[in-house]
């Protein structure tokens, strides 16, 4: 039995998560920018906390397509990560990388390119903890999801699910041609929460 | 009209509206029924067991206390318990990145724990579209009794 309640996550932790988002939306648009070779602007992350019910409308409805990369972390703090982009954005970026060889159609490589990009963008959010907390983190290779956004929400609520009625993700915004809005879920295990806010030097209460 | 249940969320309705809850991934809409009455309820569950968890205020979001309670809510709407019968979709594992975490065997773990309360209440579950590995939209008609379920570049199906 776990007493551990989202209500009970001091604000500390959402500053924390604040501080990742913007090293990590940083490091993220840089690596983009390398590997799709055009220029890529950001605006400043937001740290939203909300319930379960109100999440699929600020994703376009819960029934609107997306593709979502999900990894497992393990090293010092254990988790999962998602990462989460509307299926037309992540067509879009699919075809930067890959040119024409890409068709609108996310087959077998398109589904590898677009992990990749996930990995990348990724890692970008999980290095900037890593060097925040001085943990190590190792990230596993993701799968992917392309369904309904509630179907692949349904996997962090349901994690978010043990201790409380909301989630909490980092919205990022990046352009290149397009704007690019991703989400960035970080699911910390339990006692992962703690061990964050310890190494950041955060009394836990 | 057409009812919407949320995501750890439970509502009843009656012919001729109808009751829907979008994108089910993992989590289990189950649904109580009286043909006769033409009255039924849905339920949305994320998880198995309330009682691992301490809070568990919400009692729609577990399998235990959420058919328990839509039950309760489907005889007040004028149901008989006898006349009961029950219909289950969802259940999906969505990843399948470390396919012996737990938590992502929660799709599986929340049907079993739906079956297992419908068969401690005497309900008699019917019909089932669970597990794989996609989301389903799914909308029940008390007037017919049919559970339909669709999922993205799949025919709609139903039960």
């Amino acid at each position: 039995m776990s007493d551990l309640t989202m209500e009970s996550l001091s604000t500390q932790y959402f500053d924390v998560l604040k501080e990742l988002g913007n090293i990590g939306a940083g490091n993220a648009t840089t690596a983009l920018a390398s590997l799709l070779q055009c220029k890529v602007d950001m605006k400043v992350p937001q740290v939203k906390m909300l319930d379960f019910k109100d999440v699929g409308a600020l994703l376009g409805g819960e029934e609107q397509e997306m593709a979502g990369a999900f990894l497992a972390v393990e090293g010092d703090i254990t988790g999962s990560i998602l990462f989460l982009v509307k299926k037309d954005i992540a067509v879009h970026l699919v075809k930067k990388l890959m040119g024409d060889m890409a068709s609108d159609e996310m087959g077998e490589m398109e589904r590898s390119a677009f992990k990749e990009i996930s990995n990348i963008i990724t890692g970008s959010y999980l290095n900037a903890l890593s060097s925040l907390t001085n943990l190590c983190i190792y990230p596993s290779i993701p799968d992917l999801a392309i369904d309904m956004a509630g179907a692949i929400l349904s996997v962090p609520a349901i994690e978010f699910g043990i201790m409380g009625d909301k989630i909490i993700l980092i919205q990022s915004q990046i352009s290149d041609e397009i704007e690019i809005d991703g989400f960035f879920i970080m699911i910390p295990d339990m006692e992962s929460y703690e061990r964050i806010l310890r190494a950041l030097g955060v009394m836990v209460d | 009209m057409e009812v919407k249940v949320g995501m750890a969320d439970m509502n009843v309705c009656s012919s001729p509206d109808s009751i829907i809850t979008l994108g089910l991934g993992s989590c289990v809409g189950a649904v109580l029924y009286d043909p006769v009455a033409k009255v039924c309820g849905m339920v949305h569950v994320m998880l198995p067991d309330s009682t691992t968890i301490a809070n568990n205020s919400n009692v729609a979001k577990f399998a235990d206390t959420g058919v328990t309670a839509l039950l309760d809510m489907v005889l007040k709407e004028g149901a008989k318990k006898e006349r009961l019968i029950a219909k289950i979709a969802g259940g999906a594992q969505m990843f399948s990145v470390n396919k012996d975490s737990p938590m992502l065997r929660v799709g599986e773990r929340n049907v079993a724990a739906v079956k297992e309360k419908l068969k401690q209440l005497g309900i008699r579950l019917v019909a089932e579209d669970t597990g794989n590995n996609y989301g389903r939209t799914v909308v029940f008609y008390p007037e017919t009794g049919e559970y339909l379920i669709r999922a993205i570049g799949k025919e709609p199906t139903t039960i």
